[in-house]
């Protein structure tokens, strides 16, 4: 009977929702299949785009050099999403056993970073890492290197560049994770003869893998599209799949090639998104 | 039960939050850097404000762009906060329905809602560069109103499903029982609804506000040649080399954040102390009406 009433009150609410709907349909769904429909088209004069209709995009794309992009990006990616599960997973963990109160203070100290602009915090990185920088002073007055080494520019401050971002969005999401676990099941199994190890690995493990899912998810997807990090910490030779998609709009002005290559980028955005919801993943846990 | 953190656990958390910290300490450090030479980012030689002075000089330029970044992170948060809400509401919970017509559009709604929450999942740069050939094609000018635009898109799903995720969890029966004393659904809404749902309407905008300011990606996409907002201003500044100014500018940015991030803590603490405070209160009158 309550049901009943339920669906009585709540019916005229529906249409409210439409102007989000309408907005989001315009803007998001339109505008994403607009860039479908022009990565099957040849660009014109002056941006535009226009007949021959076709997969030749597609086609050249397929060539040793945007594979290789794809490779870089994809490897980049992944490594992103591992450190950030390294690192992460354990901070996570150890904030949520702490008391209360510094509960309150670590999520503050998370968070603040988080809240600053993202180009701020990489450009820190720029001066850290520098020839002449801090960390190389650092190092070669306490006799661990002779001369200073080349760490700006490189793969491997693009890497450092892209875990230092992408952190926070994999220790959120595994934080309400362990904070909402049942402590009392993790007590159960270690009463029952299991090992510290064996009780976090058969029962704390599992019961936070879906935050484990979203921080994964979260780190891995953005990661493939940064292009502003390569391109303030990479070097000439770091062409990641983001950076090629910009330089084809921004200096060759060629937009239906760079639909083509945003729709590959948003094939392997759907996969794993497809993977998630598969595992059980909801959208929810990705805001906090 | 839980147990308490070992000293190495505490060891781990002091570490990675400094590493967290080391760029920011260092552009904090050389923004009070004396040195004016080339080497202002590399060797510290004394404290002095003058890349604060520099900063605040209007020839560098930085006033623009920062009022540019908070007109539009206004506008994108108030329209935001109009089609999320309703949008919640709207969505939360909704009747099953027996007829054809009633079926397609419960399906097309969530076909909308799923629409609605894509721009948190899919990569900025996709949603960068479809809105930038959406305007191309609808021929609209570049400048703050694509911004605005844009910004919306990906501010809505913050603010709906925050609010939508509070929205499921209150009693229905609060709602049911204003309609069944008589109130229009217009009075429940206003009165009943709209309140309760406020705190996280509230909690989606700040974070919200937080992204617009802070967007790089789209906003490089979308922006006309007369607008610059902060970050596309820093960007074209961090490109090239390291500004010493951009130290100041950071360090100041950073300050605000600590100031709003510690006020909310502090507020949120009051609040907590005045429920529990009520909820001692509540229970000495229980107890003593027992007597």
């Amino acid at each position: 009977m309550a049901k009943a009433a339920l669906g009585r009150h709540q019916t005229s609410r529906q249409p409210m929702a439409l102007p989000m709907v309408l907005y989001a349909a315009l803007f998001v769904g339109l505008s994403l299949l607009y860039i479908i429909g022009l990565s099957l088209m040849t660009r014109g004069a002056d941006f535009t785009a226009g007949a021959p209709y076709g997969l030749h995009n597609y086609e050249r794309i397929v060539s040793p050099l945007y594979l290789r992009s794809l490779l870089q990006s994809l490897r980049l990616a992944f490594f992103t999403a591992l450190f950030c599960l390294a690192l992460g997973y354990p901070f996570a963990y150890f904030m949520a056993k702490a008391s209360s109160r510094a509960r309150t203070w670590l999520m503050m100290l998370l968070i603040v970073p988080f809240w600053t602009n993202a180009l701020i915090r990489i450009y820190g990185w720029k001066i850290l890492l520098s020839t002449t920088g801090p960390l190389n002073q650092m190092f070669l007055s306490l006799g661990l290197i002779e001369k200073p080494i080349r760490m700006l520019y490189t793969d491997f401050a693009v890497q450092v560049g892209m875990i230092y971002a992408m952190i926070p969005f994999m220790v959120l999401p595994v934080y309400s994770a362990v904070e909402r676990m049942d402590w009392a099941m993790v007590e159960a199994s270690r009463d029952l003869g299991a090992s510290p190890f064996r009780a976090f690995l058969t029962v704390t493990l599992p019961m936070t893998l879906p935050g484990v899912l979203a921080g994964l998810v979260l780190t891995f997807i953005p990661s493939i599209g940064l292009f502003f990090i390569s391109d303030l910490l990479g070097g000439s030779n770091t062409m990641l799949w983001g950076n090629m998609v910009h330089n084809e709009l921004l200096k060759s002005r060629d937009l239906p090639f760079a639909s083509a290559l945003s729709v590959v980028l948003l094939t392997l955005t759907g996969l794993v998104i497809l993977v998630y919801r598969r595992m059980g993943g909801k959208a929810d846990s990705m805001v906090f | 039960m839980k147990k308490k953190n070992s000293p190495w656990a505490n060891v781990y958390l002091a570490l990675i939050l400094i590493l967290l910290y080391l760029p920011i300490l260092v552009v904090v450090l050389f923004s009070f850097n004396s040195n004016p030479g080339r080497t202002a980012n590399f060797q510290f030689e004394g404290f002095s404000l003058q890349w604060y002075e520099a900063l605040f000089n209007p020839a560098s330029g930085y006033g623009g762009p920062l009022m540019t970044s908070v007109t539009i992170a206004v506008w994108s948060v108030l329209l935001s906060a109009i089609l999320g809400t309703l949008g919640a509401i709207g969505l939360v919970r909704r009747p099953v329905k027996k007829s054809i017509l009633g079926r397609a559009g419960n399906a097309a709604l969530s076909l909308g809602e799923q629409v609605a929450v894509l721009p948190i999942m899919i990569p900025e740069l996709i949603l960068g560069i479809a809105l930038m050939a959406l305007f191309t094609l609808m021929k609209l000018p570049f400048g703050m109103i694509t911004l605005v635009l844009s910004h919306v898109v990906f501010c809505v799903p913050y603010i709906f499903i925050t609010v939508r995720g509070r929205l499921s969890s209150l009693d229905p029966g609060l709602e049911e029982a204003a309609r069944d004393l008589g109130a229009t659904p217009l009075k429940v809404l206003t009165t009943i609804t709209l309140p309760l749902a406020m705190p996280a309407v509230v909690s989606g905008c700040l974070l919200a506000f937080a992204m617009s300011m802070d967007d790089f990606v789209i906003s490089f996409f979308v922006n006309g040649p007369q607008t610059n907002t902060l970050p596309l201003k820093i960007y074209s500044s961090v490109k090239v080399g390291v500004p010493p100014h951009v130290n100041a500018l950071c360090t100041l940015m950073l300050a605000a954040v600590f100031m709003i991030v510690g006020l909310s803590q502090l507020w949120q603490a009051r609040t907590q102390k005045r429920l529990k405070r009520d909820e001692k209160q509540a229970a000495r009158a229980r107890a003593m009406s027992a007597n």
